[in-house]
């Protein structure tokens, strides 16, 4: 198969890959870009894990072609918190507790900027309804939803 | 494998039409990239259609709605003009998946996977939406109740895109609404669903209705005898289990681990009923 040549926009940064036709996004996050921020969990966009936001839409990385990211923004993890200074979610969730394996994690924490974007001060259905489309096996979700609603009064604040 | 993007839509139908093996039209991949992933499909050919421009727009036209293949349902959601005059349509677009899939996922690959439990399709089926399929050959529009055949079938021939949905432009006093069965509160496929649209006169009396059944047969049911135990008349108490029970005798559904047939025969009309109760308020019934 002839490799796909893409340029695209990740946290910020111009890069370029080569991929193949049927590779997802995800793979090419985590094994040709090193972004191992992005999980697989289901690789069927049931789980959340690879979430990261593509064009202002949040989307799981699985269900998106790395050929598809040609000329788009991409946002993951690695790009939320700017040098040693953690974006107030990722504090919130040092805090808070919010997770207990970790693998969920990077999910929930794009997941809740997107959600913080397009609703910044979210009620606590609005939190677990938005963040219904991330599963976590461990912390029962009672301490990620407090972790969003205190990093949403922190950022109203700001 | 090939992945191309065509900047127009007669390119994608002469790719599509041209290719030997297998082509799959790329547009949310929701459904896609789950079957290549599970070994169910092995594209030769993959056309993503989400650079063709006017299949990434809602057009409000003087007859209607055009709501481009390549619109994902969230952006449907955010289309105040579209829910103000299809709120079932909407809702039932809404009801897709996660945050996650409904950023990818369209309405009209939700309608091509033809899958009877589909949510979007029942609204689409109840609203009268027509589906406009480019091929080979030309245009045509045809029903939305016809592009499904049967479980993951459809009646679009090779070379055929549907580009877009259309929704006519609402008469007064019309409301829809859909409503669907799961076990848990969202983020499940749909048990039994029932949407339904109407118009009324000025006293209320129904004078136009539609009433679709998913996840009640192999394909979305419209049952046309639903619609007629209603019109003429107001939807009070003994209408609404009119509608239940003629639902209710029109499903014609499986057993399986999500519902026994009985079940889901009962909550159609339920549904029904329900999802009856709110097009009629919405349509500005009391």
């Amino acid at each position: 198969m002839a490799g796909v040549a893409v340029s695209t926009t990740i946290n910020g940064d111009s890069v370029e890959y080569l991929c193949q036709p049927d590779e997802t996004l995800l793979d090419v996050l985590r094994d040709r870009l090193g972004l191992t921020g992005v999980k697989e969990g289901c690789g069927t966009g049931d789980c959340g894990a690879c979430s990261i936001i593509l064009d202002d839409r949040l989307v799981c990385s699985c269900l998106v072609l790395g050929a598809e990211a040609e000329g788009r923004r991409v946002e993951t993890v690695e790009g939320m918190a700017h040098g040693d200074r953690l974006h107030p979610l990722q504090q919130k969730f040092l805090e808070h507790a919010a997770l207990q394996c970790g693998i969920c994690t990077p999910g929930f924490l794009i997941a809740a900027k997107d959600l913080l974007a397009k609703n910044p001060d979210p009620s606590e259905e609005e939190i677990r309804f938005g963040l219904a489309g991330n599963l976590c096996r461990c912390t029962g979700y009672d301490k990620i939803v407090r972790a969003v609603q205190d990093a949403a009064n922190v950022m109203k604040g700001a | 494998m090939r992945y191309i993007r065509p900047l127009s839509i007669e390119d994608a139908v002469g790719l599509l039409a041209g290719s030997t093996g297998t082509a799959a039209i790329l547009a949310g991949g929701s459904d896609l990239l789950v079957r290549m992933k599970g070994g169910f499909v092995e594209p030769d050919l993959i056309v993503d259609i989400k650079a063709i421009e006017e299949l990434s727009e809602i057009r409000e036209t003087a007859d209607g709605f055009s709501i481009g293949a390549a619109v994902p349902c969230a952006v449907l959601g955010e289309s105040a003009a579209l829910k103000k005059a299809w709120p079932g349509v909407v809702e039932a677009a809404k009801l897709i998946g996660s945050k996650q899939v409904q950023g990818r996922c369209t309405i009209v690959g939700n309608l091509c996977n033809a899958s009877p439990a589909a949510d979007s399709v029942p609204a689409l089926v109840a609203a009268g939406a027509r589906a406009s399929v480019v091929g080979p050959g030309g245009r045509r529009t045809i029903p939305v109740g016809s592009v499904p055949t049967g479980p993951g079938k459809t009646s679009l021939a090779k070379g055929e895109i549907i580009e877009a949905i259309l929704l006519d432009k609402r008469a007064p006093r019309s409301g829809d609404a859909y409503l669907r069965f799961i076990p848990r509160t969202e983020m499940d496929i749909a048990v039994v669903s029932a949407g339904v649209n109407l118009t009324l006169d000025e006293h209320g009396v129904v004078t136009a209705a539609r009433v679709a059944l998913g996840a009640a047969a192999p394909t979305v049911l419209l049952v046309e005898e639903a619609a007629e135990a209603i019109i003429g008349r107001k939807l009070d108490e003994a209408a609404l289990e009119r509608l239940a029970k003629v639902c209710f005798g029109a499903c014609r559904p499986i057993d399986d681990k999500r519902g026994t047939i009985e079940f889901r025969r009962k909550v159609a009309g339920v549904l029904a009923k329900r999802a009856g109760t709110t097009a009629y308020a919405r349509a500005g019934g009391k």
